[in-house]
């Protein structure tokens, strides 16, 4: 079959926040850009970020970035790679002020500046006292900061190609990366995007669990792609499950709500953040206050009939502050919970929010796999930012805000890095192998000619069920090794997946049949990578592992402070050492501690 | 010329799941059942930004263009 080529200098795929801000970069270079993208660009995912961006600017509370990076390191639970963590937390205040310049509209103080708010995890003086961090637009800030990169990238002249869904990543007999194949929606057609630079900004694949604060454009694309393309997957283990999920809808209730004086109450109306987390309470980390819910839930403290969410309260604040501060959280508690917080509280449940592991990338946003016996080898041609990639900032668990923080700070410095690369003349047009778009080809071919298959919706479903059940924010010995077995088995009906509607032009099944091969993907990973991690470590916890003194909160550094690799192909796995020495000697390595807030 | 529903369809995608939630409900029920002119208002209302067209479903923004009253009204039904 004959494929149309198309050449660039850069490809990047994805215009969420990540995707936007190495655009931007590469096109104000001078570098022949296009940016793919399933959806119109400001209505990537990044638009329902409400929180913040997190920077130590220091103008609502004193802050520098050495407690940034203290908070971030210590969030990650240790997993995290402490020179990406000294770099993007040094970076924060000048990527957040470069936003300002292009015309993001950050809410002001009094007195003019950026106006900071607390928010979880995040404190001054190495976990004394909350801090104020979060730059914040409303409770619109993803939204605002999308806006002002795609005008800026307009401005640019960035090509986009809207409505295009990247199928798979090409890769020479070098393993070299030379571009993607993608398909136009608007015909049906597959084409070739053959570059120096191959930028993946994809975003999460939350849509792998059945209770998910993510839309379902969340598929996991860029991680799906890159499994398939033999690059291991790092500490796909690690999902954030966000404290304040509505009940029942899975819509984010941020965390915002509880910065402005919001309080979490089990049955009897205790407020029993005070137990678990002393000093924070509840604007202690994420993963402390989700294991918090899920005990007072289980313990049968839990509200409602059923007993199975706990109330977020804050009918102690005044109309006005709520209406001003929080508008958007009213009418989601009116249309997804009925009721008025205003008047009553909110049910919530911790629900599956954040990817923490996906493709693993250096802090230069390169690609880096095992090879020749060094743990961190680039993939010449190949970069990564945002969530599908694991830099790896977020280790074991992120902090809020810290992941607009992310975008920006990789968006930029994958840009930076190609853009350095290909000014040394060190990226080249390496010739395509002549089987570039076979596997997609074979892929959409498989899928139209498929008879008695399966379908898309049930596979999916249980998928989304079986991670639910089997990897959750408790985690049993019994039931991931189950799980293991049940994911096996989704995965292989997944092979056979059926479309009843065969038209080549704007055929939405056959997207969401692709984009299931991707979750998939996704989805072994996480069960097998958590089947294997024996301890507990931010995000994930085994009952199996308990808080000891010689291991507090059931982490067994001796054997288990190390990144998880799978690899699609015969579902292995490797692991490479956690890097807990910064990039310079601004900073001292940040010691081994036990994480309590 | 009319618009092709499938690309309709697709663009109900949206950056909110707030959005997504109540769009899949909407094309369940109803999405099938409109006409032509139906299918070109809901076009034109899909390219508003995400949070105006949810302002607008749960009713804390008033729908100022007369075309898209039904479709907004059709969104807003439980
Ligand atoms: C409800 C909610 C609230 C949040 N609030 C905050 C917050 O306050 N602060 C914070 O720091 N973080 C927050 N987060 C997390 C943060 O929003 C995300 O991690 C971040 O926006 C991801 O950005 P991204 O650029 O990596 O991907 P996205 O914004 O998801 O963009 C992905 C892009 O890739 C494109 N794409 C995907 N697959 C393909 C394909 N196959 N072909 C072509 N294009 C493709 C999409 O079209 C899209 O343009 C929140 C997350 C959620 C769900």
């Amino acid at each position: 079959m004959n494929v149309a080529k198309r050449t660039f200098d850069a490809v990047i795929v994805g215009a969420g926040g990540a995707g936007l801000r190495a655009a931007l970069q590469l096109s104000e270079a001078g570098l022949k850009t296009a940016v793919l993208t399933k959806v119109f660009p400001t209505r990537s995912h990044t638009v329902a970020a409400q929180g913040g961006v997190a920077a130590s600017l220091g103008n609502s509370t004193e802050d520098n970035w050495h407690w940034h990076m203290y908070d971030t390191v210590k969030g990650s639970d240790w997993l995290g790679d402490q020179d990406a963590i000294e770099f993007m937390c040094k970076k924060a205040n000048e990527v957040v002020i470069e936003l300002e310049h292009y015309g993001m509209p950050f809410d002001r103080t009094d007195n003019g500046k950026i106006y900071q708010r607390p928010f979880g995890g995040h404190s001054m003086n190495y976990g004394q006292a909350p801090v104020m961090r979060s730059c914040a637009a409303a409770d619109r800030t993803g939204h605002a900061m999308l806006h002002a990169l795609y005008q800026r990238n307009v401005r640019a002249n960035t090509q986009f190609f809207v409505e295009w869904m990247a199928l798979d990543l090409i890769r020479d007999a070098d393993g070299d990366v030379l571009g993607v194949t993608a398909m136009e929606m608007e015909t049906g057609e597959v084409s070739i995007f053959h570059a120096k630079a191959t930028v993946f900004a994809t975003g999460g694949a939350g849509r792998i669990y059945y209770s998910s604060t993510n839309a379902f454009i969340n598929t996991g694309d860029g991680v799906g792609m890159a499994a398939r393309a033999g690059i291991p997957l790092e500490d796909m283990e690690f999902w954030q499950f966000h404290p304040t999920g509505v009940a029942g809808a899975g819509v984010l209730i941020t965390e915002g709500v509880r910065g402005e004086g919001g309080i979490l109450r089990n049955a009897s109306g205790e407020r029993f953040m005070e137990r678990y987390a002393p000093n924070l309470k509840d604007l202690a980390s994420r993963d402390v206050v989700s294991r918090a819910m899920t005990t007072e839930i289980n313990e049968g403290r839990g509200c409602g009939p059923d007993k199975d969410h706990v109330l977020l309260d804050i009918t102690h604040l005044s109309p006005d502050t709520i209406m001003k501060r929080l508008p958007g959280i009213r009418e989601i508690a009116i249309q997804f919970a009925g009721v008025d917080p205003i008047k009553a509280p909110i049910p919530v449940v911790p629900t599956c929010h954040y990817q923490m592991g996906g493709i693993p990338t250096n802090y230069k946003g390169q690609v880096v796999v095992p090879k020749d016996g060094n743990p961190n080898s680039p993939v010449a041609g190949f970069y990564a930012a945002g969530e599908c990639a694991c830099a790896s900032v977020h280790g074991a668990n992120r902090l809020g805000t810290n992941s607009l923080l992310d975008l920006l700070v990789f968006g930029k410095s994958a840009g930076e890095t190609v853009v350095e690369d290909f000014q040394s003349g060190q990226l080249k047009l390496k010739p395509l192998p002549a089987d570039a778009a076979d596997v997609s080809l074979a892929r959409l071919a498989r899928l139209d000619g498929q008879t008695k298959g399966e379908s898309v919706f049930d596979v999916g479903l249980e998928m989304r069920r079986t991670m639910q059940k089997h990897a959750g924010v408790f985690r049993f010995d019994a039931l991931l090794k189950e799980g293991v077995q049940k994911i096996g088995e989704v995965a292989e009906r997944a092979k056979r997946t059926e479309i009843s509607d065969q038209s080549k032009v704007w055929n939405v099944a056959r997207m969401e049949a692709l984009e299931l091969d991707n979750l998939i993907e996704v989805a072994r990973a996480t069960m097998v990578s958590a089947e294997a991690r024996k301890e507990s470590r931010g995000a994930h916890v085994r009952d199996d592992a308990p808080d000891t003194p010689e291991n507090p909160n059931g982490r067994d550094d001796a054997n288990w402070l190390k990144h998880t690799l799978w690899y699609s192909e015969g579902n292995r796995l490797d692991y490479k050492p956690v890097n807990l020495k910064p990039l310079s000697d601004d900073v001292e390595p940040i010691a081994l501690a036990k994480r309590t807030y | 010329m009319s618009i092709n529903r499938g690309r309709v369809r697709w663009q109900c995608r949206r950056a909110l799941l707030e959005l997504d939630l109540v769009f899949t409900r909407f094309l369940e029920r109803d999405f099938d059942r409109l006409t032509d002119d139906q299918v070109a208002d809901l076009e034109e209302l899909l390219r508003c930004d995400d949070y105006d067209i949810w302002a607008m479903v749960n009713g804390s923004k008033a729908c100022e263009v007369d075309r898209w009253k039904e479709m907004i009204g059709l969104l807003r039904q439980r």
